[in-house]
């Protein structure tokens, strides 16, 4: 392989793997909240994906306009599944609260054949069919929307975080809910504010990677799956493990379709089963140690 | 010390875990300005009565009012915004966060309300009252020692300027001399006007300040009285002083 055919599967790898990034993310935020693995978080990525596609492409809505409403509707949509499928049953064990997420899972991806049907939609990409060129290296102009949103999003997720008492009290939910709950702050306005967060994620994640996977109803369970083993490789519960754990997903994902002999490249998914089996078996708390409330 | 009128009152309360029956028909109050102590043995059902003021669990009877208001079944968020808060047992503070990010938390509510300036103030007042903590403002609060985060969970607590705050075990796990610095706190708080209810396992450091006390036994108030006559009861002496008590 050479220089250059190595600098082009890894700026694949590090576009596609950072879409896997947010949609880890997406997980942490719900773990930390809730210790809760959401099963219904890829259907976020596909409702971002489709609701932008009705918006963008069927109802020609300006692509800023269109993207924000389709994360906030996706967002809306989280909030609705804690309040009616996670609220009602808070005090159950997490098994069973993983179990409710799978089922809405069902019921969404259900729903999304329902109303754009089975075909998988185009939707084009927001700057054209053009790509940079540095040196013999193909950049399409939409993975530079896809990291440049993908690195806002972090940035932004960061100083909300950091900078924010909403963030701050988000954290202090996740590190003692009891203390937050004595400390005066809403532990179940904090856990549906999770839920938006998350899904708001996941749908721009979904939205981003549109123009270059199509909008599928059933895209979703790879995509989780594989944002899932990122968020596994950063270590649980650490949210900029999880981004880095997604792009690490990424980039091995389109390295292995490089270095995998003639016929093989078609095993490319595989690839991050392989990568989080040896994670588990190897190093279970993850690359970037075990520092459950550490992170975001 | 004058104390005024009834602040927090609790009658016949009754609650459980699950099917164990923890507190058998509680019945307690606090005047305003009162330094009042919670005595007992480990079990005693005394951690339970405080979370059940707080709101952490829902007695299945008996009334809880606070200020003339009935606080059953209220959120805990809710009973925070009336003027109870808690320093809970263990301090449980933010690990992760910084001493100050602890501080802005204990204030929570009056921040989402927007009073960002007088929450500022208050900062300031914590570190007078107690200075190390405002030399280690940006410390991850979890690499404190001991007595600065016992401090700082009294600060915490104090940054939602309560009427009533109560403390489970201030001094667990404390040096006697950080101890009695806790203690001082705690009095020279009720002499600016904050009322207090104390759970402490130090029977005599808690009477030493507190105007009135009761002594909880397997779930129930076996005994109240005002803090001469506790020190002066030999079933207190006997079981809660121990064999140091000659040494007053």
């Amino acid at each position: 392989m050479s220089l250059a055919e190595l600098l082009q599967y890894l700026v694949t790898g590090v576009t596609v793997g950072s879409v896997y990034g947010l949609v880890a993310l997406g997980f942490t935020i719900i773990y930390n909240a809730t210790g809760i693995i959401n099963f219904a978080q890829g259907e976020f990525v596909v409702l971002g994906g489709l609701i932008f596609y009705s918006l963008y492409v069927a109802a020609h809505l300006p692509l800023v306009a269109a993207l924000v409403l389709a994360v906030a509707a996706v967002a809306l949509i989280g909030v609705l599944m804690e309040r009616l499928t996670i609220r009602p049953l808070i005090n159950s064990p997490v098994v069973t609260l993983i179990i409710i997420t799978v089922g809405v899972s069902v019921l969404l991806r259900g729903a999304a054949k329902l109303i754009w049907g089975p075909e998988a939609l185009p939707v084009p990409p927001f700057s054209g069919e053009h790509s940079l060129f540095v040196g013999s290296v193909a950049v399409h102009l939409q993975y530079l929307w896809v990291l440049g949103l993908t690195v806002l999003a972090v940035v932004g997720l960061r100083l909300f975080f950091d900078h924010t008492i909403v963030g701050k009290a988000m954290q202090a939910c996740a590190i003692n809910s009891e203390a937050a709950q004595l400390a005066g702050i809403s532990v179940s306005r904090m856990v549906q504010g999770s839920f938006a967060l998350s899904a708001a994620l996941s749908a721009l994640a979904g939205i981003v990677i549109c123009p270059i996977t199509l909008a599928s109803y059933d895209g979703g369970a790879l995509l989780a799956l594989k944002g899932f083993c990122g968020t596994i490789i950063g270590g649980l519960g650490n949210g900029l493990g999880a981004v880095m754990g997604g792009v690490i997903i990424g980039i091995l994902e389109k390295l292995g379709i490089g270095f995998a002999p003639q016929g093989y490249a078609g095993y490319q998914d595989a690839f991050a089963f392989v990568v989080l089996l040896l994670m588990l078996f190897i190093r279970p708390s993850g690359l970037f140690g075990r520092q459950r409330t550490e992170g975001i | 010390m004058m104390t005024g009128s009834v602040l927090l009152t609790l009658s016949g309360v009754n609650a459980y875990y699950g099917q164990l029956h923890v507190l058998k028909g509680v019945s307690l109050h606090v005047n305003e300005r009162e330094i009042v102590a919670l005595l007992g043995a480990n079990g005693a059902g005394k951690t339970t009565t405080l979370r059940t003021i707080c709101a952490l669990l829902k007695p299945a009877t008996g009334r809880i009012t606070f200020a003339g208001k009935d606080i059953v079944g209220m959120r805990p968020e809710a009973v925070v915004r009336l003027g109870i808060t808690q320093v809970p047992e263990g301090r449980q503070l933010f690990g992760p966060l910084s001493v100050r990010d602890n501080l802005l938390l204990g204030a929570y509510t009056r921040l989402c309300a927007g009073r960002k300036a007088e929450v500022l103030e208050d900062i300031e007042r914590i570190f007078e009252l107690f200075p190390i903590l405002g030399e280690r403002a940006g410390q991850r609060s979890g690499s404190l020692s001991g007595g600065e985060q016992q401090m700082l969970a009294i600060g915490r607590a104090l940054m939602a300027r309560p009427r009533l705050l109560i403390l489970d075990e201030p001094c667990l796990g404390l040096a006697p001399l950080v101890a009695r610095q806790i203690i001082h706190t705690i009095s020279q708080l009720r002499s600016q006007g904050t009322t207090i209810l104390l759970v402490e396992q130090n029977a005599r450091a808690a009477l030493s300040i507190a105007d009135r006390g009761y002594v909880m036994e397997t779930g129930k108030v076996v005994l109240e009285g005002s803090a001469e006559e506790l020190l002066r009861n030999r079933e207190v002496r006997r079981a809660y002083l121990g064999k140091d008590y000659e040494e007053v």
